[in-house]
């Protein structure tokens, strides 16, 4: 029994790192980088939630819209401001940027709300399932079928519409993509508003399931998606998902069975065997270099 | 061509000199404070850190991330030294290198194989399990903190080791396994079919790195008196790698500038300290956009006939 309920908890904070993961491997199958700020937009949008639910007295579900909003515009804004410009150079200076712009983002919320962990407002009542004798908290539960959707709803958006179309001819060829008509800037600009908009979904699932946010808690998150997006094969969706619940139930094993402390490296470790023995992950395509 | 590096050795023996005696002189008579003559001594380690860095990222032009990590292995294994065989602090300096540079080998030789963003970021996942391992160790003490070092670094071994960590990295620079270790940068299979042994070089600029990180890690260890992993997490990482891009990849003297300003620059601005992380992170954005054209002014005046060739070519 205690193997199985703590495969329902892997699974859901899996489900968390799965989105977020998405939304890594979305930019970079797009702009080729890594946005290091993304793990930041969870944080924001965590406290996009908390703002418009503790402070202005909003219902739950115009506090979630809000915040997946705020976060798409947020992403948004930060491509056209910090990484457009650096679009045709190395891999370096986009890297340094996406850092300073997730310790800006890090300490704007410093700020304005101090260090101390905020109480997030309770969207979902505390208690537990019965399922054939396993019990499974409301919030488990809840995120798991959240992360569903939207997974089911992001790969319908993306093999089956136009736009999604688009996107993919994009990851594959900038250039030739720009002669067949698309608007590259658009796409890419799209990217991020849903990769955002799906990383404000983790930070609110972030919020119900631990319940105390600070400013500081989208790095470590951020870090641990983006290992789940390079496990699964980086640009691919489906490698994401499956890549942030392989991590999310590697780590709630570590907790229960080894110790809480090696939960990080056991990540960690995770990564470097996958990029030593199969660094394209496991759904990803291998690319030849080219002299 | 002999005679004129052993001028050039002169003058900059001179000049490190003239700043020695000069430094010391204001801080024994008071016109430098004891604090900041503490926050002298950070810049130092940093400056270290910096340059040796600048080896692996901005000469070989591999992006890594674990920096803090080889310097928490030089930190931990020289403090251990002196705690536990009460070795003199120099022998202790340099076991903590050497075991740096064992791990910077170790680490290398798998990682070194990957490129650019996954290189980053498996650099970062081994400074992460080093931090951890330290934490949980218990001849580190954990989380509570190693104590009970010596506190020997002093102005005068800190400027030494700055001074022979810029010399001995411009006089690999300078050399003709610099030139190779560049190529690699400007391009790796073509300095491969050009007969290079690319692995070799790339391992070897890796692991003195990894040397001089310890050695800069030995130096905090005895000058700060107490380890806690926490301070060698990406965060220093970033840190370092953000001071050798500010002053340039593959720029020394960039390099020693940045190391010094992004010291002192938190150190002033200690008034405004909740303003001051933001300011530094607008100031990365900005300068990453507005000088991403001439990073490099350094190796681009060398390479620019090759540039007109590459343009006139496109």
């Amino acid at each position: 029994m205690e193997f199985v309920a703590q495969m329902i908890n892997g699974l859901s904070t899996g489900g968390m790192y799965a989105l977020v993961a998405i939304g890594y491997t979305m930019v970079y199958g797009i702009a080729k980088m890594i946005n290091f700020a993304h793990g930041e937009i969870i944080m924001v949008g965590a406290y996009l939630a908390y703002i418009a639910t503790s402070m202005m007295g909003m219902p739950s579900y115009v506090s979630i819209v809000i915040s997946i909003f705020g976060c798409a515009l947020l992403g948004v804004v930060t491509e056209k401001v910090a990484y457009k410009p650096l679009r045709n150079s190395g891999s370096l200076a986009v890297l340094i940027t996406a850092i300073g712009v997730s310790y800006l983002l890090q300490n704007v919320f410093l700020v304005l709300f101090g260090s101390a962990a905020k109480t997030f407002p309770t969207y979902i009542p505390a208690g537990t399932i019965q399922f054939f004798g396993i019990s499974i908290t409301y919030v488990s539960l809840i995120s798991l079928i959240l992360t569903g959707i939207c997974s089911a709803a992001l790969l319908f958006f993306v093999n089956k519409t136009r736009i999604g179309k688009a996107m993919r001819a994009v990851s594959e060829d900038k250039g030739a993509a720009e002669l067949m008509g698309i608007n590259v800037n658009n796409t890419i600009s799209l990217t991020f508003a849903i990769g955002s908009g799906l990383g404000a979904i983790a930070g609110v699932i972030y919020g119900m399931s631990y319940s105390l946010i600070d400013p500081y808690i989208g790095a470590m998150l951020g870090i641990k998606a983006f290992i789940a997006a390079v496990l699964g094969g980086i640009g691919s969706i489906q490698g994401a998902m499956v890549g942030g619940i392989v991590i999310g139930i590697a780590e709630a094993f570590t907790i229960s069975y080894v110790s809480s402390t090696f939960s990080d490296a056991v990540v960690f470790g995770i990564l470097i065997f996958i990029l030593l023995v199969k660094p394209a992950g496991l759904f990803g395509k291998n690319v030849r270099e080219k002299v | 061509m002999k005679k004129q590096q052993i001028k050039q050795f002169m003058i900059s023996l001179i000049i490190s000199l003239v700043i020695y005696g000069a430094l010391m002189f204001s801080m024994n008579n008071g016109i430098i404070s004891s604090y900041w003559s503490r926050i002298m001594i950070t810049a130092c380690i940093n400056i270290v850190l910096a340059t040796s860095l600048n080896l692996a990222s901005g000469y070989l032009g591999q992006l890594t991330l674990g920096h803090a990590g080889f310097m928490s292995v030089g930190a931990y294994i020289a403090a251990l030294a002196s705690i536990h065989l009460q070795t003199p602090f120099i022998i202790s300096l340099i076991i903590g290198a050497i075991v740096a540079a064992v791990i910077g080998l170790i680490i290398g030789m798998p990682t070194l194989r990957l490129k650019g963003d996954y290189l980053c970021i498996i650099t970062l996942a081994f400074n992460e399990i080093i931090r951890v391992i330290m934490l949980n160790l218990k001849i580190t003490n954990g989380a509570r903190g190693l104590i009970g070092m010596p506190m020997s670094t002093d102005f005068t071994s800190a400027f030494i080791s700055v001074v022979v960590t810029i010399y001995v990295i411009y006089c690999i620079v300078k050399s003709r396994h610099g030139r190779a270790i560049i190529s690699i940068k400007e391009d790796e299979t073509a300095s491969e079919l050009a007969g290079i042994p690319t692995f070799y070089y790339k391992i070897m600029a890796f692991v003195i790195s990894a040397f001089f990180a310890g050695i800069a890690g030995g130096l905090y260890a005895h000058y700060n008196g107490i380890l806690v992993p926490v301070s060698f997490d990406y965060n220093k990482s970033v840190e370092i790698l953000v001071m050798v891009v500010l002053g340039g990849l593959g720029n020394l003297k960039g390099s020693v500038v940045a190391a010094i300003v992004m010291t002192f620059l938190p150190e002033l601005l200690r008034s405004f300290s909740d303003y001051r992380m933001l300011l530094y992170a607008v100031v990365l954005i900005a300068t990453m956009i507005i000088k991403e054209k001439n990073l490099m002014p350094h190796i681009k005046e060398k390479f620019s006939k090759k540039e007109v060739v590459e343009e006139v070519a496109e």
